[in-house]
């Protein structure tokens, strides 16, 4: 049987996260097919189909999948699913919103947030904020799997040439409505993307110093991210938290400012290629787990940092 | 109207938990316990719903072996009104979670369930979708903002993105994520007050639920740990080994 892939995307153009999802899912054994669900998706259906390892696309194109509501996705997943021995979506907000739903719908557990395939039914997975790796079989006869991007490489984009199938069905609940959304804009790369990140804590003390990293990141092409407490304090918005409860990231380089190091900060980032910490506690427990770290006054190390990059 | 609140036990978010040596779990003997932090914060907004008038009762739910009563206790004196505890030996999956609250809800009628979005021992984030599913409520995961309107709630959601917010038809679940509020401490009185609030106790049998295993757990096994790096003495020595060194930049 094959492996079905929900493909992430914004009707207009296919996430990365989906490619490294297909690279689990093939891993998996088995023909690897992949759902777009949107409205006026085709632009998406044309880019997954072009993914390399996909042999068949279906295209579910309707207003009823255009915000991927949970309550609607959920009941189309569930019936494409069952000519299928696994379903497989990135572990995005909405791969967390609709999957566990399927797998409520098909009697079967989910394994969230796999970081890796060891055979067609087990898999391992971070547990207690990355503290313990549990490795879990499943019992069940479809497995319903969220993907921990940063645990796989991407997919190739171009090489693969899929069958398409159009999808007629319709499933709109009717409980659930789309208001509104305030997202992001940034010409910088997507954090879970970023090649480089630097992200600030409580210690930056205000919005207004994150500008300091922005130059940074203007310099080396990176992201910026946040600890939960600069989102708390409103210095910047939710979608910059890195950590258990968001963002999980894995760069080349991160670096870490006025950031102390809680356990629920380390588990979205220790796995970052090279790690650097700025912080003027030398006891800082972001320390441990730094490659290379400064022991300094931020507001000192950081506009020296920007000017000799 | 009637909200349902769920609570888990689990380790204290301070402690670094330790794996077995045996590699069968993690080590939880003589660990602190707590409420998970993501459930107090459901049993904050329940209360300030309530305190605002929009509601009129809170009941609160623990599955789990009897010490979980202790949370059930923790949320009373938080302003819960009463606790139902289901009692089983250790955690059940998610699935027969979500299948023992789904019986919950069609005994009590609730016209709004808030959970946490995910629990800090086995970060699932899944049993609220799950019970979703089961009682064919709309959901809305990851919650900065619940706003009641009528038989309607808004629900403003933390995604990858930024923010979204969805309408859902009432009855339906929510699960909250950290920014919806700060939940309060709970006063000495308040405590005292708690003890002497009911808390049924039920097992899945009364439930009709029959608890079944969808996974096994074959081990569980401590992270790769990363070498432990250096400190440099300035910022010109950081750069110049991030060039020629790690050669990142
Ligand atoms: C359920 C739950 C989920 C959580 N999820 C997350 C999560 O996903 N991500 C996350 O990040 N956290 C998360 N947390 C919060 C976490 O426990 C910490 O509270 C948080 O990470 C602390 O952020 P911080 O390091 O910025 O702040 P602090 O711990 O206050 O550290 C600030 C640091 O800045 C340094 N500093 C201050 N001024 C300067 C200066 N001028 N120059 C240099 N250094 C300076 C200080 O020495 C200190 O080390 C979660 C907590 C809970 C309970």
């Amino acid at each position: 049987m094959a492996i079905l892939v929900i493909a992430e995307h914004d009707n207009s153009t296919l996430k990365g996260a989906t490619l490294n999802a297909v690279t689990a899912a093939t891993q998996m054994g088995g023909d690897v097919h992949l759902l777009v669900a949107g409205a006026n998706c085709g632009a998406v259906a044309e880019a997954g189909a072009a993914v390399a390892g996909i042999n068949k696309l279906l295209v579910a194109d309707n207003a009823a999948y255009e915000h991927q509501l949970a309550e609607n996705l959920s009941k189309l997943v569930t019936e494409v699913a069952e000519d299928y021995s696994h379903v497989v979506a990135p572990a995005t907000t909405t791969g967390k919103n609709f999957l566990p739903r399927v797998a409520a719908l098909l009697d079967v557990a989910q394994i969230s947030d796999i970081t890796a395939v060891e055979s067609e039914n087990t898999f391992q997975r971070p547990i207690y904020a990355g503290n313990a790796i549990a490795t879990v079989e499943s019992l069940d006869p479809v497995k319903v799997i969220t993907v921990r991007g940063t645990a796989f490489d991407a997919a190739a984009a171009e090489g693969g040439s899929a069958t398409v199938e159009t999808l007629d069905a319709v499933h709109d609940a009717g409980v659930s409505s789309f208001v509104g959304e305030e997202m992001a804009k940034s010409d910088r790369p997507e954090l879970t993307a970023a090649n480089v990140i630097i992200s600030g804590g409580r210690g930056m003390g205000n919005g207004e110093n994150f500008a300091m990293l922005e130059k940074i990141a203007d310099k080396l092409g990176a992201a910026v991210g946040a600890s939960r407490a600069a989102v708390d304090a409103g210095f910047v918005p939710n979608d910059m938290q890195v950590g258990q409860t968001g963002k999980i990231v894995a760069p080349e380089l991160y670096i870490a400012v006025g950031i102390s190091g809680a356990i629920q900060h380390l588990a979205g980032m220790k796995d970052s290629k090279i790690i650097v910490a700025i912080n003027k506690d030398e006891e800082a427990p972001i320390f441990s787990v730094a490659d290379y770290g400064l022991v300094a006054d931020l507001f000192d190390a950081v506009p020296e940092l920007e000017k000799l990059l | 109207m009637k909200v349902l609140v769920t609570v888990k036990r689990v380790i204290d978010y301070n402690v670094k938990v330790r794996v077995k040596s045996d590699n069968t779990d993690v080590d939880l003997a003589n660990v602190k316990m707590a409420l998970n932090p993501f459930c107090e914060i459901a049993v904050e907004e329940a209360v300030r719903l309530k305190e605002a008038g929009t509601a009129d009762e809170v009941v609160v739910v623990s599955i789990g072996p009897k010490a979980c009563q202790e949370q059930i206790r923790t949320a009373l004196a938080l302003g819960a009104d009463r606790g139902i505890q289901i009692e089983t030996e250790e955690a059940p999956e998610s699935l027969g979670v979500a299948k023992l609250l789904a019986k919950v809800i069609e005994e009590e009628q609730p016209g709004l369930v808030i959970m946490g979005k995910q629990a800090i021992d086995s970060d699932n984030n899944q049993t609220g979708q799950m019970l979703a599913a089961l009682t064919d409520m709309p959901q809305g995961t990851f919650a900065s903002e619940v706003k009641i309107d009528g038989d309607n709630v808004n629900v403003t959601r933390e995604v990858d993105g930024g923010l979204q917010t969805v309408a859902l038809n009432m009855p339906a679940i929510v699960t909250t994520d950290l920014r919806l509020n700060e939940p309060r401490y709970a006063s000495l009185p308040n405590i005292m007050k708690a003890k002497r609030k009911p808390l049924d106790v039920k097992s899945p049998a009364d439930l009709g639920v029959e608890l079944k295993a969808h996974t096994k757990l074959l081990k569980v096994t401590p992270p790769a740990e990363r070498q432990a790096g250096i400190k440099v003495a300035s910022v010109d020595e950081l750069v110049e080994k991030l060039k020629n060194e790690a050669k990142v930049i």
